[in-house]
């Protein structure tokens, strides 16, 4: 049985990616939006962890720990901001939401 | 990983990361997210890499998973109504996502990579990852601390309900 390419597995990121980003730029609730940034830094891992084998080298794993760091604090914050946002107008949908908007 | 094997991961994938993105119950959407994290922590460990593995089970769909359904059950958020976005936006907004799909993967395509370098047995486990985490990344790591410690803050900053406006 053959390993399978790490060019597979770049191609998986680049499809979960392409998925990402299309939800990030239809969806509007706003927790969804969160959730398709989430698969974004996911498909971006998955490139990391599959590369760093490809090389023989644990940078990239190292990497992925960073993201992970980084995610937990984006999705922690965010989240928070959500809330209030919630308790001010009631709503998540990101139409509706537009003050900042120039 | 054998191919059959990562052909079946890889299709679970896509299929939960499009119920991500295309579910209308909230709910449903995080619940997608769980799946396709899961199936990638599996692809984590065909690639030789267990400690991520790990960490991606226990962090993400263990706590920044939890943290999002938290809050959608919190806000009780209903199932969303038809999509205020105008049916060509949402076209141009597709077409745009698949044509950057496709532009990476005939990117991918185009590099040649070298065949995987054969690794020792302890690749990927605790032991090289902290090596390298605190020798070659250990300022990377303590800024991590910081900023984890801001986020924090910023978050029970944020959170926290106002004594009145």
């Amino acid at each position: 049985m053959s390993e399978t390419p790490i060019s597979w597995y770049l191609a998986l990121s680049a499809v979960l990616f392409a998925i990402g980003t299309v939800g990030v730029l239809t969806r509007r609730n706003l927790i969804v939006v969160f959730m398709a940034i989430e698969l974004l830094l996911n498909a971006v891992n998955l490139s990391f962890v599959a590369l760093a084998r490809g090389l023989g080298s644990m940078d990239g794993q190292v990497i992925v720990f960073f993201v992970m760091a980084v995610a937990a604090a984006e999705a922690a914050v965010g989240l928070a901001i959500m809330l209030q946002l919630y308790r001010l107008r009631e709503t998540l949908n990101a139409d509706e939401v537009t003050t900042l908007r120039w | 990983m054998s191919i059959p094997l990562f052909l079946v991961f890889a299709v679970l994938t896509v299929v939960s990361a499009l119920v991500v993105v295309v579910h209308r119950n909230p709910i449903y959407c995080a619940l997608g997210l769980v799946s396709t994290l899961f199936l990638l922590a599996l692809l984590f460990l065909g690639l030789d890499a267990q400690m991520v593995a790990v960490l991606q089970i226990i962090v993400y769909a263990g706590a920044i998973v939890v943290l999002f359904l938290f809050v959608i059950m919190l806000l009780n958020l209903q199932v969303e109504e038809r999509s205020t976005v105008p049916r060509p936006l949402m076209a141009v907004a597709s077409l745009g996502g698949l044509v950057l799909g496709a532009l990476v993967l005939v990117g991918i395509a185009r590099t040649p990579l070298a065949a995987p370098v054969p690794v020792h047995g302890g690749y990927g486990g605790t032991e090289p990852l902290a090596e390298r985490l605190f020798t070659a990344y250990l300022l990377p790591f303590e800024l991590t601390s910081l900023l984890l410690l801001v986020a924090i803050v910023g978050a029970v900053v944020v959170g926290k309900r106002r004594a009145s406006p």
